[in-house]
């Protein structure tokens, strides 16, 4: 005990550094304690993200024609485009955590700008497919007043149109309603997490331009980098998953 | 300080790695494999990248011991969630109890 009420007193080394809470023994002790709590609160976000993935897991081996039909609707480019978007967003992110650790901060901050940007780009991204599944009345149930779900279905002989559902044997529009419930709350809840993850980039810039964070104390950039990546990562699996994978029903 | 700082080449190969898993993954896509196989190769390039952003990125291969428990517990946990759902879910079929 004399020895961490010492501690305090000395002003050498990581002891005094000014971010030190008094529950800690020294920095990295502290920083430690912070990387495993935000391990932690990833773990909830993986079994909550978990979750979702079962239900898709469960109604695409259930209804698979449908879900190959509607998967087929998706703009694979856009989905393509978002994740590199995303991939890059998570170098520059990494790159900031980086240039944290080594004491630089004006490439700190141009590579936290970079990410909010990137960010941001992949949710311009996001609402221009929202709109267009909108437009193609996609919206599942009546979440949208006056626009509930109802598709046009191509017919047998119809000119090829992209704005109409093209349904494969034995899929029915009601099972690819099922579909868009599970792509709008996957891809909802992966931007809602977007949203925050560029509010919390936000706080991290102005901390970082008022020079908060240096070798011995960066938690805040790791920390948020954690949750950045993860985001990341569940993007790595909805873009194969809701976009690609439909297009293989028909040969087996 | 004992802090492992990586490397920056390490995180431009991550990166790299991460924008060829996503061209293949694309263009695999295009390809069609017998039976399954489509959706096993996908996941298979899914996981591949995962698995670097989790290692490289987000520093686990650097981290210590605590944080890889907690991670393998996330796996754990959801491969029980996985199992027990679908051992129910895909073995109704077999007693003819139907949906």
């Amino acid at each position: 005990m004399a020895d961490v009420m010492n501690s305090h007193a000395t002003t050498s080394g990581t002891h005094g550094h000014r971010a030190l809470q008094h529950h800690f023994e020294n920095m990295e002790q502290q920083r430690e304690a912070g990387t495993l709590g935000m391990w932690v609160f990833l773990v909830t976000e993986i079994m909550f993200f978990g979750g979702m993935f079962l239900a898709y897991t469960l109604y695409r081996s259930k209804y698979p024609a449908a879900f190959a039909s509607a998967s087929n609707h998706l703009d694979i480019t856009l989905g393509a485009l978002n994740t590199g978007v995303l991939i890059l967003s998570s170098f520059t992110m990494a790159m900031a955590v980086y240039f944290t650790q080594v004491g630089k901060r004006r490439p700190q901050i141009f590579c936290l700008i970079a990410t909010l940007i990137l960010g941001l780009t992949f949710l311009g991204v996001k609402a221009k497919e929202y709109h267009d599944k909108y437009e193609d009345r996609l919206i599942p149930g009546y979440l949208i007043p006056g626009a509930p779900f109802g598709p046009a279905v191509q017919k047998e002989g119809e000119p090829p149109d992209h704005h109409k559902l093209h349904l494969l044997p034995g899929a029915t529009v009601e099972q690819v309603q099922m579909f868009y419930w599970i792509y709008f709350a996957m891809t909802g809840m992966h931007a809602l997490h977007m949203i925050i993850g560029a509010g919390l980039l936000t706080f991290l810039l102005i901390f970082s331009i008022k020079g908060r964070f240096d070798p011995e104390y960066h938690s805040p950039v790791e920390v948020i980098g954690l949750y950045w990546h993860f985001v990341d990562i569940v993007w790595i699996f909805l873009f194969p998953l809701l976009y690609l994978l439909g297009r293989h029903f028909e040969h087996g | 300080m004992s802090e492992h700082i990586v490397p920056v080449r390490v995180y431009v190969t991550i990166f790299l790695v991460l924008l060829v898993g996503t061209l293949l993954t694309v263009m695999a896509a295009f390809y069609d494999f017998p039976g399954r196989l489509n959706t096993i190769v996908a996941m298979t390039i899914a996981t591949t990248k995962a698995t670097f952003v989790v290692l490289y990125f987000m520093h686990v291969r650097y981290s210590i011991r605590l944080v890889w428990v907690i991670v393998a517990s996330a796996l754990f946990w959801m491969a029980i969630m996985f199992a027990l759902t679908f051992s129910d879910y895909w073995t109704r079929d077999w007693m003819r109890v139907g949906y």
